[in-house]
């Protein structure tokens, strides 16, 4: 299990670091990315209750979930959608350069994801304001059209706590991107770092997919 | 015992305990042994502080009218008791302490894989037992442990948000534990540790962790909507707005059942090394019974809708549930049979964690068997919410995983402190344990029957006899627990040195001396068979 000595092959001069608990880089690696891959599923999970949640109520009340949809602007839901799926490419071409070494387009492609993500917080800010604007931010201060079939509140309860548990982690990740953004900008050895920035690139690449999910699930019901 | 060559003697500067005395030293430590005293001092001041809570039920119980406290003030005590016993004692209580000292002794590694993020769980656990302390102090929370909605959402005027919010930074300390555990039974195993060569205690915590990791954030996510419900109006348990109170239900079993067997697997694990230590054999079965730690981690998440079959849950759901319920107890009798084949023909001695585990296999078979009561559909509805379901999980979590965790304190004290502890007393104390458990709880499961609801402080006075029997058993029992805090700690001081393998047991952490260097290992063993080669040996 464990070949002791060997350098790891990562396209650099410099021996990558290995804590005392790890025998070598590959070892360190693999125990990593293992890591990130368990947090990711109790992520999956974390969401996991507000998707059967979402699943239970659309079931039993389809027509006020449709009726509640159409009040989304599916413009600005499209936008942000091409935003993410976006920063994913520039985050994945972030974790190539930070692999290959190469610090200022790894910097570089860091810096567009995060202009990305932040462009990605402003829309969906916009939005929930124009929510609270027309009454459709749940909880006291929300009306409902007379006309409005049951689950119509509810669909806006979830809503907006998919969409904003999204937005928290959307918001956690770029402040560890400006962090590893900093860190790298003080360092010399890019390579030393591409664990970092490869296991924030699976993060990154997670929350896209979860918003891959709450785009159609909300912004599309019965739209053909 | 041929391949146990005895460790060298030591010098007590190597030793982890004593390569530094600074507090700092202690608070900033990343070692997985120091991290796992951190906890099990932090564990056992929760416990006191539960077990108080339960001291005075017992008393307010002596008697059917109430003469020591309100109703208000009732409800207040069962919750503290069983927020505390839950998320602050028993579920960090087996792995948090003796896991992270012990996997990577087992495993023979230096530490587990993320040292850090091990310091970090501690004082996020610290963090959320703060928290709920607080609300405690300010006045408490009354939902029970539970927090079923709509109470706790809507009416509850006591601490809710506080209570929760300390429970949901806490899931956090699981979550990097559960994480921790298995990333390090991957990836960091010993030359020649192939899986089928782990010992039972590390197959029972990967289990676990696969729990840990998997069910913690579910809580989390149904504690979350109560705070959005409380404090925001959101609504989502809310029929008024079109929620559903019964969501919450199913929310939290899903965490809470599993959550059941965080609590049960890991004193399993204990009892395997113990039994196999103690009667010199190894155990029997040993694939199957680590299997079967994996099949209840798995079938423990198909299970939680039997907590809810008076809830209005459809029938043909609670048929599926009930069950899938039964089947939880194929692995678990798997178990229990295989440690008593393992007795047999076994050289037996009965120590001090053999009294325990002897103990354990008892209580935890009543505990199960009753399980199986309350899991058929028309028994549930007559004694739902009684004191049968008090007495049933009591029998698990503390005739089951309070017993093995002390069966697991003193078998590996010597490993820990370097210290024996007196085993007169300490033989005592364990039978005081059982008989006092047994005093408390069984005459429960009679109340239970004859229809005593849970959660009341006052009953009618035929129910008095049975219940002046409980609170006696309750104070054998606070008398048993006792004992070891006071002749543990007079070990560290008085108690003869520990050799490195005081028991002659087989695994790797008995390899090293006692108490462990930082380091565990002057170097990474080779393994060539499998963990318990008792047979073979003497």
């Amino acid at each position: 299990m464990r070949d002791q000595g060997k350098a790891a092959a990562v396209a650099s001069d410099l021996p990558i670091p290995v804590a005392h608990q790890f025998d070598d880089a590959r070892q360190q690696h693999e125990a990593a990315a293992m890591g990130m891959w368990i947090f990711l599923a109790t992520e999956i999970l974390f969401f996991g209750g507000l998707f059967t949640g979402y699943a239970v109520y659309r079931a039993v009340e389809p027509q006020g979930f449709h009726e509640a949809s159409r009040h989304l602007d599916l413009l600005l839901g499209t936008l942000n959608t091409g935003l993410l799926l976006t920063s994913s490419l520039t985050m994945a071409l972030a974790v190539h350069s930070a692999e290959n070494g190469l610090r200022r387009p790894t910097i570089g492609w860091l810096l567009t994801t995060s202009m990305l993500g932040l462009g990605f917080l402003a829309i969906k800010g916009y939005e929930y304001a124009h929510k609270v604007h027309e009454h459709l931010w749940p909880g006291p201060h929300f009306v409902a059209p007379p006309d409005a079939s049951r689950g119509f509140e509810q669909f806006f309860v979830l809503y907006v706590s998919m969409t904003g548990l999204h937005a928290i982690h959307m918001a956690a990740g770029l402040l560890v991107m400006w962090v590893m953004v900093i860190i790298l900008w003080r360092s010399r050895h890019v390579a030393r770092h591409s664990n970092f920035v490869e296991m924030f690139g699976l993060y990154w690449h997670f929350v896209d997919i979860v918003w891959i999910f709450l785009f159609p699930l909300l912004y599309l019901i019965d739209r053909s | 015992m041929s391949v146990v060559s005895p460790a060298p003697p030591l010098r007590l500067k190597e030793s982890y305990l004593s390569v530094s005395f600074t507090i700092r030293s202690w608070l900033l430590s990343t070692d997985h042994k120091r991290i796992g005293i951190l906890y099990l001092l932090s564990i056992t001041a929760l416990f006191l502080f539960g077990g108080a809570a339960a001291v005075a039920m017992r008393v307010e119980l002596m008697t059917p009218q109430a003469d020591v406290v309100r109703a208000e003030v009732y409800n207040r005590m069962f919750t503290v008791h069983g927020v505390i016993m839950v998320w602050f004692f028993l579920i960090p209580s087996i792995p948090a302490v003796l896991g992270n000292f012990l996997i990577p002794l087992m495993i023979g590694a230096r530490d587990l894989a993320f040292p850090k993020l091990n310091l970090a769980s501690w004082y996020v656990f610290m963090a959320g037992a703060a928290f709920t302390l607080w609300a405690i102090v300010r006045g408490g929370v009354d939902t029970g442990w539970t927090f079923y909605t709509p109470y706790s959402s809507t009416y509850s005027n006591s601490y809710v948000m506080l209570t929760a919010t300390g429970i949901f930074i806490t899931g956090f300390s699981s979550i990097f534990t559960g994480l921790n555990f298995i990333v390090t039974i991957h990836t960091m195993r010993a030359p020649g540790l192939q899986w089928f060569r782990l010992p039972l205690f590390v197959w029972s915590l990967y289990a676990t962790s696969l729990i840990l990791v998997l069910a913690t954030p579910v809580l989390a996510i149904s504690l979350g909507l109560i705070a959005l419900e409380r404090l925001f109006g959101f609504g989502i348990y809310d029929p008024n707005k079109g929620g559903d109170p019964l969501l919450f239900q199913h929310l939290f079993w899903f965490y809470s059942h599993p959550a059941v067997y965080i609590m049960i697997l890991p004193g399993m694990g204990v009892v395997s090394e113990t039994i196999a230590c103690f009667s010199r054999k190894a155990v029997f079965g040993y694939k199957v019974v680590a299997m079967s730690s994996l099949a209840i981690a798995v079938l423990g998440f198909l299970v939680w809708g039997h907590h809810m079959f008076v809830s209005g849950q459809s029938t043909y759901a609670g048929l599926v549930f009930s069950l899938l319920s039964f089947l939880v107890a194929i692995p678990s009798a798997i178990k229990t049979f295989n440690w008593t084949a393992t007795l047999y023909k076994g050289q037996i001695t009965f120590a001090t964690p053999m009294l325990y585990a002897l103990g354990f296999i008892g209580l935890f078979t009543i505990g199960g068997l009753t399980g199986l009561v309350l899991a058929s559909l028309a028994v549930d509805v007559h004694v739902h919410d009684t004191y049968f379901v008090v007495a049933h999980f009591h029998y698990i979590m503390v005739g089951g995983m309070v017993m093995a965790y002390l069966g697991g304190i003193h078998f590996w004290w010597p490993k820990m402190t370097g210290r024996m502890y007196p085993e007169g007393w300490a033989r005592f104390s364990a039978i005081l344990v059982f008989v006092g458990f047994n005093l408390t709880f069984f005459p429960q499961f009679l109340l239970g029957y004859l229809g005593m609801p849970r959660r009341y402080h006052t009953y009618p006075a035929e129910f008095q006899v049975l219940n002046v029997m409980s609170t006696a058993g309750a104070s054998i029992l606070g008398v048993g627990y006792l004992f070891p805090l006071t002749y543990l700690l007079w070990s560290l001081r008085y108690g003869p040195r520990a050799e490195s393998n005081p028991w002659n047991a087989t695994g790797l952490e008995w390899q090293t001396p006692s108490p462990p260097p930082t380091y565990n290992f002057k170097e990474t063993p080779v393994v060539t068979e499998g963990p318990y080669h008792y047979e073979t040996g003497e």
